[in-house]
């Protein structure tokens, strides 16, 4: 039973856990082994967390001998490194935290670890969350288990991979404009990024905070869901945080009578999607009408015109600002040749940092100047204001969005990383719900003709995250039914271990 | 006033703002759990949130909200029902995060007012809630330049400020001071700051500009900062009265800047000029809801308010008819003043209770360091005290000379101790009449010069009566017996 631990769901193994078919110590070390092993491959964890992950399944084993269960016995988790675990480093791949210990715990991962999770390491990302390929990585960058010359997407390319190779069933990533959703699609498993404020975001090293969202990443829509249940609900240290609880999934969606909405300006070629994707979300499509569903074109010019613009002034606004504490004054990276206050603000923050973080400084700093504000700022806020209209219009029409998540699928690495517009570009139809505040999924929906993964993105009005997931786990039951053989496919490295 | 700023406001007109910094005096800090307290080893008062460690998020301390809504109604400004925090970001080792949350364009209240004691009004242009920042200990010099190396206290990062602003209403130096005092006492009042200048719970910054008397235009303004007492206020704004006159009087402009205050050496000094001015880059703090208040709580905490120095000096000028001295110490301190507040409600003779607070009471418990409500006089104990004395039980002379200290320390009551002490006065007619009449045989030629209307010879025989009943029978009542003998 042993040998194909990590082929089973996070139910799955919680289950036998909990049932003591086997001990969540069996479980870590399985899954310790095989982490070690392949991310020397893949290098999806900036470190594991051997010592933790042991301590945390004996302390979870004794609780199951007492007859306690849990949620998540002995499930492994990877953390994305730009949240915080007591005593160990939060680095978010950057050369500013590379030796940065926590002294406290985020909100969600207290959660996880009071469900039984177990922490196997922190994951790779790009610097501070900024990126869609894990190539701005301070440290190195992470491959895409499905070809290691390409790349994971991002920023939560590390988690993606972690769980596309199965070094853990579930991980946690955080999205502020795709960064769960696009690498999910680019590693073809499912990511999903909750409405803003039901999961804390306590904890979570801030990029935007008006965007940022912790969300889960795993193998199968259902296991999605589990995580979700453990990681949602009212945090009273994150003032954002919604009432709201999610709760677990137990059925799948009736998808007759359901309407779907196709976004027209992303389908057929609109903002360079790559014909494969367009094809295989038609075929997509078409499997959802014959499960009863209608499908409609909708119109959305706001959303597809302005958001990368109104993203890419708000997003680097609120990192200017929330990255201005990495001074060098009281943690973190300090430049030593500094000969005074303003030199070492300078040296520390020009040499701490890479390039892309220092561009999106800089936007962001230029963005908020006194005389630019009202052009840029405020002027992004109000059209932010008006894409949420248009969404909520539009969610009165439909039940919810389609679109591809991503226009690409993987591509190699150093493709795109000298042309920022490029890279951005990546995110046209993640941002939208990250400016509204919608929750969003990717599920895999196919591959290309090079055997890479396609990604389907799904959005549905706020708080709407439960029925979301009951859709997308009937599309990914309906996808399994009709095509077997594209659902089963994993990638090749990941039978070569253990 | 000095003769040189009385010479300089004949010709030019000081206008005058103050930004007053008070902190609020909350057990936890505005935006996280850790104590608000002065003093203490250095960072020991700090947690991941008000050290601005990477993932923190800030929540706002309901308390803090309360006390600063009840410092803008106490000033009698609009509370404006959305508000919301803002970043207002610089560089500084003090300042953990990199920006300080405050309140830019949307202020928690505005337009207001401050009555001073003088009869003039100063308005408040607007007060908002704000983070106070950390301190910065310098080794080897006064300030981070020229230091040998710099250590940070984080203790006072995140302690609830609210920042009163007024218009520029103030026109000498002396109001200004007056201003800051009466702030302070209200800020008291309302229980919502400690008004510790010395320990920097009230940090002021005057803006100052002057203009040729008969005006309109305002002048060029400087700030000055760091004006941290009483003292230091009056001495800056003259100071800068001067400095600012001497420029125009020899055809210059004054420059607008920052300026510092320095006590020690009694002169402000450039800071940093207008080109140097730090772009703040405000925008809202994504980390906090807009704050919304109900007009149900605007009333709530209005009716919590207390009474205001400015009322209570009414009330005791004309209700109680005292002295602009005495109201004024019952109103400076608050401790005698509720004092007092609670013997009047026992006496219908306020100048009396007045002076026995501030006489013997105040002097002995000075004398002793002890406070009003900490010995055995209470206020209904002093009531008896005096209701002895109208009764001519005791007199009030003995009663002060002879009953300190007992009544603060004795479980006797007053009565029994004038007993004890052998402090009754005779107040039995019948008892003393026949040695009156006695004393006035006596002195047969005196008596019939007061018979003839000599007033004066009363007192004679009034003393001689004292000296007899060595003083235990009260003035009035000897008059009493004379006058009866007189008519006879």
């Amino acid at each position: 039973m042993n040998k194909d631990l990590h082929l089973k769901k996070a139910t799955e193994i919680a289950e036998l856990v909990n049932s003591k078919k086997i001990t969540a110590t069996e479980v870590t070390k399985y899954f310790l082994s095989r982490a070690e092993k392949l991310n020397t491959k893949i290098n999806a964890f900036n470190f594991l967390t051997p010592e933790l992950a042991i301590e945390q399944a004996q302390n979870i084993d004794k609780q199951i001998q007492d007859g306690k269960t849990f949620i998540l016995a002995g499930v492994p988790i990877g953390i994305k490194d730009n949240l915080n675990v007591k005593g160990i480093k939060t680095t978010c791949s950057s050369q500013i935290l590379k030796n940065y210990v926590s002294p406290y715990e985020s909100t969600v991962t207290s959660k996880l670890w009071e469900a039984g999770a177990i922490c196997i390491g922190k994951t790779n990302l790009d610097e501070f969350a900024m990126g869609s390929s894990t190539e701005h990585s301070a440290f190195a960058p992470t491959k895409n288990p499905w070809d290691l010359q390409t790349v994971p997407g991002g920023s939560s390319g590390g988690s993606a991979a972690a769980v596309a190779s199965r070094m853990v069933p579930i991980a946690l990533g955080s999205d502020t404009g795709g960064s769960i959703r696009q690498p999910a699609a680019l590693c073809g498993i499912v990511g999903m990024k909750p409405t803003y404020g039901l999961v804390s975001r306590y904890g979570l090293v801030a990029f935007a905070s008006s965007l940022d969202q912790v969300g889960p990443l795993a193998t199968n829509v259902e296991d999605a869901s589990l995580l979700l249940s453990v990681i949602s609900g009212h945090d009273e240290k994150d003032s954002t945080s919604l009432e709201a609880k999610y709760e677990h999934i137990s059925a799948q969606a009736d998808l007759k009578g359901l309407k779907i909405g196709l976004i027209r300006e992303f389908a057929s070629n609109g903002k360079g999607i790559n014909q494969e994707i367009s094809n295989s979300i038609n075929s997509s499509l078409q499997l959802f009408k014959e499960l009863g569903a209608e499908v409609k074109e909708v119109s959305m010019p706001l959303i597809s015109e302005h958001c990368l613009d109104v993203y890419y002034v708000i997003a680097p606004s609120e990192a200017s600002s929330n990255l201005a504490r990495y001074d060098g004054v009281r943690f973190g990276y300090r430049d030593t040749e500094a000969t005074g206050l303003l030199s070492m603000y300078k040296k520390t923050r020009a040499t701490g940092f890479g390039s892309e973080v220092v561009r999106r400084i800089m936007i962001g700093t230029y963005a908020l100047s006194s005389g630019y504000y009202d052009a840029y700022y405020k002027k992004a806020q109000q059209v932010r204001k008006l894409i949420s209209d248009e969404f909520e219009k539009t969610f009165k029409e439909v039940d919810v969005l389609l679109t591809p998540t991503s226009p690409l699928t993987a591509f190699p690495f150093g493709d795109k990383l000298n042309d920022p517009l490029s890279m951005y570009l990546c995110d046209i139809a993640t941002i939208p719900a990250n400016l509204a505040g919608l929750p969003a999924i990717s599920v895999n929906c196919g591959f290309d003709s090079s055997n890479l993964p396609i990604g389907l993105q799904l959005m549905s009005g706020q708080q709407k995250d439960q029925k979301l997931l009951q859709i997308a786990k009937a599309f990914e039951e309906a996808l399994r039914k009709n095509n077997s053989q594209v659902s089963a496919k994993l990638p090749e490295l990941i039978g070569k271990v253990n | 006033m000095n003769s040189v700023i009385e010479e300089i406001t004949k010709k030019y007109e000081p206008v005058i703002g103050l930004e007053v910094h008070a902190q609020l005096k909350t057990n936890t800090k505005l935006f996280c759990s850790c104590k608000n307290e002065f003093g203490g080893e250095p960072n020991a008062n700090t947690c991941p949130i008000c050290l601005g460690l990477p993932g923190v998020l800030p929540v706002l301390n309901k308390t803090a909200l309360d006390y600063a809504i009840k410092a803008s109604l106490a000033l009698n400004c609009t509370v404006n029902p959305k508000s919301k925090f803002d970043r207002k970001q610089y560089f500084y080792p003090d300042l953990p995060k990199g920006y300080q949350i405050s309140q830019y364009d949307q202020p928690l209240a505005s337009n207001g007012f401050v009555d001073l004691p003088d009869g003039s009004k100063v308005r408040i242009n607007r007060l908002h809630m704000e983070e106070d920042a950390g301190k910065l200990v310098h080794a080897g010099a006064e300030r981070l330049h020229g230091s040998a190396y710099s250590l940070v206290d984080l203790n006072r990062a995140g302690t609830p400020l609210t920042e009163i602003v007024t218009e520029p209403d103030i026109r000498t130096a002396e109001q200004a001071r007056l201003y800051v005092q009466e702030l302070r006492l209200i800020l008291i009042y309302c229980g919502v700051c400690d008004g510790n200048l010395e320990e920097g719970s009230m940090r002021c910054d005057v803006n100052i500009s002057l203009r040729p008397q008969g005006t309109e235009k305002f002048g060029t303004r400087a700030e000055i900062k760091n004006v941290n007492s009483f003292r230091s206020i009056q001495r800056a704004i003259e100071y800068e009265i001067e400095r600012q006159a001497e420029i125009l009087d020899e055809g210059g402009e004054v420059v607008q800047e920052t300026r510092l205050w320095e006590e020690n050496r009694g002169c402000t000094i450039t800071m940093r000029t207008k080109e140097e001015a730090n772009d703040y880059r405000y925008f809202p703090e994504p980390d906090l809801l807009p704050i919304n208040i109900s007009s149900e709580k605007i009333q709530n905490i209005q009716e919590e308010l207390p009474l205001l120095p400015s009322k209570k000096r009414e009330i005791y000028s004309q209700e109680y008819k005292l002295n602009e001295e005495e109201s004024f110490i019952f109103v400076e301190d608050l401790e005698r003043g509720s004092y007092f507040d609670e013997c009047i409600k026992l006496s219908n003779n306020p100048k009396k209770v007045a002076a026995w607070v501030n006489g013997p009471v105040a002097a002995y418990l000075k004398e002793q360091r002890l406070s009003y409500f900490d010995t055995k006089l209470s206020p209904e104990r002093l009531s008896e005290v005096l209701k002895l004395i109208d009764d001519g039980i005791v007199s009030d002379s003995s009663a002060k000379k002879d009953l300190i200290p007992d009544i603060f320390t004795s479980d006797l009551s007053p009565i029994e101790l004038c007993d004890k002490k052998g402090l009754k006065q005779i107040t039995d007619e019948s008892a003393i009449s026949g040695e009156v009449e006695a004393i006035v045989n006596q002195f047969p030629d005196q008596f019939s010069e007061l018979k003839s209307g000599k007033d004066k010879m009363k007192s004679f025989f009034v003393g001689q009566a004292m000296k007899r009943f060595k003083g235990k029978a009260s003035p009035a009542l000897i008059n009493k017996i004379l006058d009866k003998l007189i008519t006879k």
